[in-house]
């Protein structure tokens, strides 16, 4: 295996292109580095990313922001500004693992090793994040669910890197929210997650909205008939039984030894109805 | 295939190592350096037994290659006394009986520490919090809590 810094994105995109074996981008890596460790991945080529110094930055940009690829969760959670404007996908990347894991551990990352189980993913998608993709060719801005082509595939061709994610910017009475299901408090995988993003008019009717799923299919996904069950009303009861049937709806899971099929759809419906409670309240500056 | 030559700076000590690609910045700690106050519990950054800070954050070195380490500024168990004046946390976990076996020990002081920098009156739940990346499998980790809080009470009146 070969180890390379480089200093400019220009440069890693050509190590990644130029590479004939397996390449790896490696920014937090605890991801990557637990698969190494099991021998599921065994590069021929990683390139640490870090040494690129705006992958370190949070900009603002166009009224959002945009988040480089090497931020860690712990740095993210330190930005006042991402924390206002978009409170559930810091708080989707905070709970990926443990302080430590924090430490390192980034959103672009999070996206790129394509678990449908991703924090940070639905929240993101709920959100209309727009990852930039670096390529030999220059760069494209690819929305974030399209990101993953299943679990542990991703959509990027060789020498391609997501260099950086744009979070958009926030109208007034905006809110978002992520939660997910497990069976302990903390530090472990999804059974299921849910994103809401939504937006409110001046007498608290909902104008716009975006509902995320994780770990109920092969990828995160948006469902738009969740969004739809939203969209025109005060977001009040019977709204969020819509939105809920329209979840479990949607869901597709798997069984396996974190849930059932069955458990999985009925908590996709019930996570997307409390999220969504969540974001009308942000929304509404309440909560 | 040829090492990498790491110029790094441990415990405030400039150093320098040789390591292969694929090393880890705990293997290289341990094994190149002689510094083995960091444990390998599981080396899959679940346990946090190999615990150190990079350039400030805690991070589990299981999980850094030791290459990342060039130029960057790392702190271990090692250099967390004053010679032989002990840290506030590394006592009070000795007047705690913080400890049985030991191994998660250094881990857990490394985190500690982390907190503790960073918050200098943290809740009970916000330890707890704090601590869950360190698995212990001896104490029921309530004499870990115990002691932690103890310490910022002490740090925070001194």
């Amino acid at each position: 295996m070969r180890f390379e810094a480089p200093t400019t994105v220009e440069a890693a995109v050509s190590l990644l292109a130029a590479e004939t074996g397996m390449a790896r981008v490696l920014a937090g890596g605890t991801d990557l580095l637990v698969q190494m460790k099991s021998g599921m991945a065994e590069p021929d080529l990683v390139v640490d990313i870090k040494r690129i110094d705006a992958m370190h930055e949070i900009t603002p940009e166009d009224g959002g922001f945009r988040i480089g690829a090497a931020v860690p969760g712990i740095a993210l959670g330190e930005h006042e500004g991402v924390k206002a404007a978009w409170p559930g996908v810091v708080e989707g990347t905070e709970l990926i693992g443990s302080t430590q894991i924090q430490g390192r551990a980034t959103m672009v990352g999070n996206l790129c090793n394509c678990s449908p189980a991703a924090d940070s993913v639905p929240a993101m998608a709920a959100a209309g994040a727009i990852a930039r993709v670096a390529g030999p060719d220059g760069s494209r801005d690819v929305p974030v669910e399209e990101i993953a082509a299943g679990p542990g595939k991703s959509n990027l061709a060789k020498g391609e890197m997501v260099d950086s994610v744009f979070l958009p910017a926030r109208p007034a009475n905006a809110g978002d929210a992520y939660l997910r299901f497990i069976p302990r408090t903390e530090m472990d995988i999804a059974v299921v997650g849910c994103g809401v993003n939504l937006v409110l008019d001046g007498d608290g009717t909902c104008s716009e909205a975006r509902v995320a799923l994780g770990a109920v299919a092969a990828r995160v996904f948006l469902v738009p008939e969740a969004a739809e069950a939203l969209v025109g009303t005060k977001v009040d009861d019977a709204a969020l039984d819509a939105l809920a049937a329209a979840c479990s709806a949607a869901a597709t899971p798997i069984d396996d030894k974190r849930g059932t099929v069955e458990f999985r759809k009925k908590v996709a419906g019930v996570l997307a109805r409390r999220a969504a409670t969540i974001a009308r309240d942000r929304a509404k500056g309440s909560a | 295939m040829s090492q990498i030559h790491v110029q790094t700076t441990i415990n405030g000590d400039e150093t320098e190592f040789l390591c292969d690609a694929e090393e880890t910045l705990l293997d290289a700690l341990r094994d190149k350096l002689g510094l083995t106050g960091a444990k390998e519990g599981c080396g899959t950054g679940d346990c946090g037994a190999c615990s150190v800070t990079v350039d400030g954050r805690l991070v589990c070195s299981c999980l850094v290659l030791g290459a990342e380490a060039h130029g960057r500024e790392i702190t271990t168990i090692e250099g967390m006394a004053n010679g032989e004046e002990l840290h506030p946390l590394q006592q009070k976990f000795l007047d705690h009986a913080a400890l049985q076996c030991g191994i998660c020990t250094p881990g857990f002081l490394v985190a500690a520490k982390a907190l503790l920098d960073r918050n200098p009156n943290p809740t009970e739940t916000e330890v707890r919090y704090w601590l869950a990346g360190n698995l212990c499998r001896c104490t029921g980790y309530d004499k870990i809590i115990r002691a932690v809080m103890d310490t910022a009470a002490e740090m925070r009146g001194a």
